[in-house]
């Protein structure tokens, strides 16, 4: 056996002690780490979607009565609960219902407009070119790249197999 | 293994003791309200203290920490012969531009939250070399610059899982002399990386807990002393699941940390502050060391200190490219002589 294959064999032992180390600290991680309360969580983001939700639907139903086509109802409806969702971001209480709600106030359009509002108030101090408008969009980025791309190939696709 | 004042694997035994001259810790409201208010020498009333912006209240804070403490010593910044002092954001701005400010011969540093124990060390080793008479050690950090920096905008509505810490808003001073009324820092023992693959940016604590074993351990076996020597031994911040997880490791290495082991990141926040696993940052162990531990010291609780400063060494960048967060922890000996 020359040296090259000693040393080989001695880096291949190496990480392999190494890899089972790491996995026994992982183990030891796992045990002591706080169990998450899925429950309480589930619940929680059940009721607080729920309700943003139920209180969007009233307020289409009450555009509806009013005299709106349901189009427009729908869009007015998604533009009140984006104001809503920045009005509330902006005084600082959205993201007390965030820690309570988790994905229940993520999920719905409000949430989607805390992702855009609170990064654009807290780069303000970088200006708004450099700081609001560059940095808007670090959060919901992700979400509009891929919405738009989704949309496009399903449109593609519709279109081939009309 | 060289060096006259080294002893064992990789513990500086100062020949001269350097000594604490005087400290100073400045903290935010959330510190201010949490189990050791009575102690901090400043509580300011908001995060901003009157900047436009948090990063430029950090910077404030770390210069008036560092002024703070050379006026307790009743001398004057030209008497201070270097300073070394780091932070958490990028390019430590908060460093330079308190250096800016406080114009002495400057090192800056990163050793994320280990940062005080390194400048410690460092100021050690100058004194003690014979290379200055008095030299500063100073470290700041704040709640919401870290989170722009390594988290998410502070407004957003996620919510934080229980392993995450909370950075602590605030800044530490101490400054180190030939003399003085103590406590004297007598070894130094100082930290290898140390990485068990733990992904988890907001499980810091178990991504530090095997570095934080390690330097205990091999400061024991260089020194040939067990942990009871110690009155305290006392990490960062490894906050309550990383010191749950140094406290095992070191049990499997036959060393019982359970009599005499806490953890800055737990004895600066109270339960009820809701902060999750405890308190983090550089700040967390420079506030607590600066005020609570070596008031303690000199009021005759603890004669003997086994300090140890904790870092996650990551970037979000880092993070995002899927690496895992390495750890390193430096020791620092306390002791009332």
């Amino acid at each position: 056996m020359g040296t090259n294959e000693g040393g080989l064999l001695d880096k291949q032992f190496q990480k392999a002690k190494q890899q089972a180390e790491q996995q026994k600290y992982q183990q030891m991680v796992q045990s002591v780490k706080p169990k998450q309360t899925w429950l309480k969580n589930a619940i929680a983001a059940f009721v607080v979607g729920g309700a943003i939700t139920a209180f969007a639907q009233v307020i289409q139903n009450i555009l509806q009565a009013v005299g709106l086509a349901q189009k427009e109802a729908g869009t007015t409806t998604l533009v009140i609960m984006v104001f809503l969702g920045a009005f509330f971001t902006g005084l600082g209480i959205y993201d007390n219902l965030g820690k309570f709600a988790g994905a229940g106030s993520i999920v719905p359009i409000t949430g989607f407009a805390n992702s855009i509002v609170s990064p654009a108030l807290e780069f303000k101090r970088e200006g708004f070119v450099y700081g609001v408008a560059a940095k808007m969009f670090t959060i919901a980025g992700p979400v509009l790249v891929y919405g738009f791309l989704i949309s496009v190939i399903i449109g593609l696709i519709a279109f081939i197999f009309q | 293994m060289g060096g006259t004042k080294r002893i064992g694997q990789r513990t500086i035994q100062f020949a001269d003791p350097p000594s604490v001259v005087a400290t100073a810790s400045i903290v935010g409201p959330k510190e201010g309200e949490g189990p050791l208010a009575d102690s901090f020498d400043k509580i300011i009333q908001d995060t901003y203290y009157g900047e436009k912006s948090w990063e430029k209240a950090e910077t404030k804070m770390l210069a008036e920490a560092v002024n703070m403490s050379i006026k307790k010593a009743g001398l004057t910044p030209g008497d201070v012969d270097y300073l070394f002092a780091g932070d958490l954001l990028n390019q430590t701005i908060s460093a330079n531009y308190a250096a800016r400010q406080l114009s002495m011969p400057f090192f800056g540093l990163y050793g994320a939250c280990s940062t005080m124990y390194e400048g410690i060390t460092l100021a050690a080793i100058l004194i003690d070399g014979g290379y200055a008479d008095r030299v500063a050690a100073a470290t700041s950090s704040h709640h919401d610059t870290a989170e722009r920096q390594y988290r998410y905008p502070t407004e957003l509505g996620t919510q934080r899982p229980m392993t995450a810490q909370w950075t602590v808003t605030g800044a530490g001073a101490i400054l180190l002399g030939k003399s003085g009324p103590g406590p004297k820092i007598t070894h130094a023992t100082v930290g290898k990386v140390i990485d068990q693959g733990v992904k988890d940016p907001s499980d810091m604590g178990s991504a530090m807990a095997p570095a934080a074993t390690d330097t205990i351990i091999t400061h024991l076996q260089d020194t040939g002393r067990s942990p009871d020597y110690y009155d305290l031994i006392v990490t960062g911040d490894l906050a309550h699941i990383g010191k749950a997880l140094t406290e095992q490791l070191a049990q499997q290495q036959n060393i019982d940390l359970s009599n005499n082991y806490t953890d800055c990141g737990v004895l600066i926040y109270d339960p009820s502050q809701d902060v999750h696993a405890g308190g983090s940052g550089c700040a967390c162990s420079a506030v607590v060391t600066c005020s609570y531990l070596l008031e303690e010291m000199i009021a005759g609780k603890y004669k003997r200190i086994l300090g140890l400063g904790t870092g996650a060494l990551m970037s979000p960048l880092s993070s995002q490219q899927g690496e895992s967060i390495p750890g390193i922890g430096h020791a620092v000996v306390f002791e009332m002589m």
